[in-house]
């Protein structure tokens, strides 16, 4: 196995395009008369400020243009560099390896189609586009990176980090699967529902000004009065119209459609809920943040909370009547819709919590990141078994663990939530009912 | 459409004009098509849940905004400059034949094979485009034979199909949905892994000029530019008037096909196992057998989509993810799904409309409420309600009709 491959960090971020009240920070905007490349120079564990990168413009075999005056642009202190151009072509793009601090070091491209001589890579430069530019990926490694971690103590690590992955996707994935049981609906705008999470708690600390848990507090509230209004306004009116399942899938992919853009009107960059570095505490070799730790405590006691209303109170007894059979118990007495109304409420309000809870201790949240969760959340209720809730929770809890700990055993990070897709087809090849679901005709 | 009708009652004066459109060139047929089809699509709008008097009101607004699309794009057409709205009809006009609209239009002609005549829910038709453009583009640049390398990115495709058919096509629909979803994703995720940057480019793909030779080297129609009305491109290039040719010749071939290919008792097997699956397993077919080979042919439309999708710019897994499989989506469900005409419309008309959205949107707000990057993201907005309504209100599209679409797959 061997930890080779963690050396080699190659982070070229692709950062968003920036909002207009950021639009004067920028060093380079991209516009219809001008181009822009930028990159980010990032070992994983400093953010590289200071460090030359060497711009020439050059034809198309490579060879410097005659007349053109290779730039120099140095990094800022988020490890950022940016070169504005106005004429499209090519461009060797170079880090210029005596600027790089000790024990970083350059490396060639392994892009074959991007590669230039040295460290360098040769991209095409386009007028226009993203305003925030074109990124440009240069590889760097940071020599000592793997001294001071053993495999072991990475496993751990990973281990904790997938443990409060799983935790989060349990959270927003019992109610999908609720929703799906007592209704039949592939929820498609469900991880919308976590994105909105983020951006109201974010829009409550930073902009209205509240102290965070509080602010948690009221997201989780903000979050299911929406659901409650969703199943008012727009649900329960389709159902009683009798709109088939598929078309109200459609519907709910319009929906996803629709709230992204609503969010990327809020903001176009990856929002965090607090700034600043969280305190955080070591046990053993793991380090985790105190608000991980919070909202991992959160997240349990909310699903056993779940879990002991399922299975002994009244209306948990309801719910899973209707997730069961609707016609039927319908005729033994249970009003339905109102079973259905509170599914839609505590769906949504759990998932607008495990939305902000992510955007706290994962890695902050963006108009788009729903794209990524939902897949997580399908792959996980469909792997515990669709319309189950325990279900649903067994099979966040792996997916979770897999995704953080498949780097571990070799995965490319790249790949990691690949990994967990990959078990889904695979599961459903030979237990298409999933883990906890009963193996009925579902053909 | 529901949702542009705030924005065309202030536009209307521009209906007047619309008994001048009738007689003009292929322009103007295209998007008379449209003004007939929008016109229809708002008439009929709604169930139970809207009144006769509200669904006639719907049809005039829909006639108007038609006639608005038509008037504005032909008057770009020939010259005349009215400030901002010809200006965006010019920029209509360029989107409705762009040669990517096209490439959108044949993804969305084998996502009508899959979900309009089977009852197919895919979810992944940019994944089945995402790998045709690799196949296609990665053989190019490794010195393969266009022709090879045509037929290698449909055998990607092909093969992906039937590996996503396998476990699911035998289960509820919903489960192919979430598997075809998923496994697009995956190969956007491994297309864009720096792993094998060697071959994909990553995150940053694989240019169009790296592939893109093959094609225009066929071209016959010589170099220089061509104009005709407001239309002036290159002839032989990237954004050509080769590339949209060839575009649309195989947009019209596709269409040809599935025109015949619904003829056929193999469509009318089609219909069946949309329709009722246990009355055609009763008739002794393999039911099994259908849903694949359709799986399979759709993915091979997807295919050809993603290599016509890529000619004009670059290989980007990004560009070809999810997003792109809901805009196809909304094409097909907009133009009509189980019509031989109805993709081909949609896709047009889902970027024509978009464009005149956010044309209006920028140019009517004044920029301290909306400014030109909010404008964009506007249009979205308005493209995600509208996919809502239409769904809702009048399922089965411009074209198509609601008998066919009981939508219970």
């Amino acid at each position: 196995m061997g930890l080779r491959w963690l050396a080699l960090l190659f982070v070229g971020l692709i950062l968003a395009v920036p909002t207009a009240a950021h639009a004067e920070d920028e060093p380079c905007r991209a516009s219809a008369e001008q181009g822009c490349l930028t990159g980010t120079l990032d070992t994983g564990e400093e953010k590289l400020e200071g460090v030359d990168v060497l711009i020439t413009p050059v034809d198309d075999k490579g060879a410097p243009k005659v007349g053109a005056e290779p730039t120099t642009v140095t990094t800022d202190e988020t490890g950022r560099w940016s070169f504005p151009f106005t004429e499209a072509g090519r461009y060797q793009v170079e880090i210029v390896e005596d600027s790089l601090p000790d024990g970083v070091e350059a490396l060639p491209s392994e892009n074959k189609l991007l590669k230039g001589p040295g460290n360098s890579v040769v991209v095409n430069g386009q007028l226009g586009g993203l305003a925030s530019g074109q990124p440009v990926i240069l590889g760097i490694r940071s020599e000592d990176y793997q001294a001071d971690s053993s495999d072991w103590d990475y496993f751990l690590q990973s281990s904790v980090n997938g443990l409060r992955l799983g935790l989060l996707l349990a959270l927003a994935s019992i109610g999908l699967s609720l929703i799906y049981g007592t209704t039949g609906l592939s929820n498609f705008a469900h991880a919308e529902l976590l994105t909105m999470g983020g951006f109201t708690g974010y829009i409550l600390v930073q902009n209205v000004g509240l102290p965070l848990w509080p602010a948690v507090a009221l997201v989780t509230v903000i979050c299911g009065a929406f659901g409650w209004v969703q199943d008012r306004g727009l649900w329960q009116p389709l159902r009683r119209r009798g709109l088939g399942i598929i078309q109200l899938m459609i519907v709910t992919i319009g929906m996803s459609l629709a709230l992204q853009y609503v969010f990327q009107l809020i903001d176009t960059e990856t929002i965090r809920v607090v700034t600043g570095i969280p305190e955080s505490v070591d046990i053993g070799p793991v380090g985790i943040t105190y608000q991980s730790i919070i909202a991992m405590v959160i997240a349990t006691v909310l699903l056993i909370a779940v879990g002991f209303v399922l299975l002994r109170t009244r209306i948990g007894q309801a719910t899973r009547a209707v997730a069961d059979n609707p016609a039927l118990a319908a005729a033994s007495g249970i009003d339905v819709d109102r079973v259905i109304r509170l599914v839609w409420t505590v769906a949504a309000a759990f998932a607008g919590l495990a939305g902000v809870l992510y955007a706290l201790v994962v890695n902050g949240v963006k108009w788009d990141s729903g794209l990524q969760i939902l897949l997580l959340l399908f792959a996980a209720v469909t792997l515990g078994g669709l319309g189950t809730a325990f279900g649903a929770l067994l099979g966040s809890l792996i997916i979770g663990y897999v995704v953080e700990v498949s780097p571990v055993f070799g995965m490319p990070s790249d790949f990691k939530y690949a990994t967990a897709l990959v078990i889904l087809i695979l599961l459903l090849l030979v237990r298409p009912q999933g883990l906890l679901g009963r193996p009925e005709r579902i053909g | 459409m529901v949702f542009n009708r705030k924005k065309t009652e202030t536009d209307t004066p521009a209906a007047v004009a619309e008994d001048e459109v009738a007689a003009q060139g292929v322009t103007a047929d295209i998007s008379e098509t449209a003004a007939a089809v929008t016109a229809a699509a708002g008439g009929e709008a709604g169930g139970p849940l809207l009144s006769s008097r509200t669904r006639e009101m719907f049809g005039y607004v829909a006639w108007g905004l038609g006639a608005l699309i038509v008037l504005i794009m032909l008057l770009a057409f020939v010259g005349v400059d009215l400030g901002w709205p010809t200006r965006v009809g010019d920029n209509m006009l360029d989107q409705a034949l762009d040669p990517q609209t096209a490439a959108v239009a044949v993804a969305v002609i084998g996502l009508n094979i899959h979900f309009g005549y089977t009852g197919l829910l895919n979810m992944g038709q940019a994944g089945f485009m995402l790998l045709g453009a690799y196949g296609f583009a990665i053989s190019i640049v490794e010195g393969v034979p266009l022709l090879f390398a045509v037929v290698i990115g449909l055998l990607a495709s092909a093969l992906f199909a039937v590996v996503l058919g396998v476990p699911t096509l035998k289960l509820r629909g919903d489960y192919l949905a979430i598997v075809t979803i998923s496994a697009a994703e995956i190969v956007r995720y491994v297309g864009r892994a720096t792993t094998f940057n060697e071959h994909t480019g990553g995150p940053q793909g694989i240019e169009g000029q790296d592939f893109r030779g093959p094609v225009t080297d066929l071209s016959f129609f010589g170099t220089g530019n061509f104009d005709i009305g407001s239309l002036d491109y290159i002839l032989t290039g990237a954004n050509s008037w080769w590339m949209r040719a060839v575009a649309w010749a195989v947009v019209l071939l596709s269409v040809g096909v599935v025109y015949l290919l619904v003829r056929s008792p193999w469509g009318r097997l089609l219909r069946g196992v949309r329709e009722d699956e246990d009355a055609i397993r009763s008739l002794g077919k393999n039911v099994f057998a259908i849903k694949m080979q359709a799986l399979v042919l759709g993915g091979l439309f997807g295919a050809v989509a993603g290599m016509l999708f890529v000619l004009p710019s670059s290989v980007v897994p990004d560009s070809m993810g999810r997003t792109l499989t809901f805009y196809c989506w909304t094409a097909l469900l907009l133009g009509g799904a189980a019509t031989v005409f109805g993709p081909v419309l949609g896709s047009i008309l889902f970027f024509v409309v978009r464009i005149l959205v956010t044309g209006i949107a920028d140019n009517t707000v004044p920029d301290s409420v909306l400014n030109t990057q909010q404008a964009g993201q506007f249009g979205w907005i308005v493209i995600g309600v509208s996919l809502m309504l239409l769904v809702i209100f009048r399922p089965q599209g411009v074209l198509g009709d609601k008998r066919e679409l009981r939508f219970n797959a």
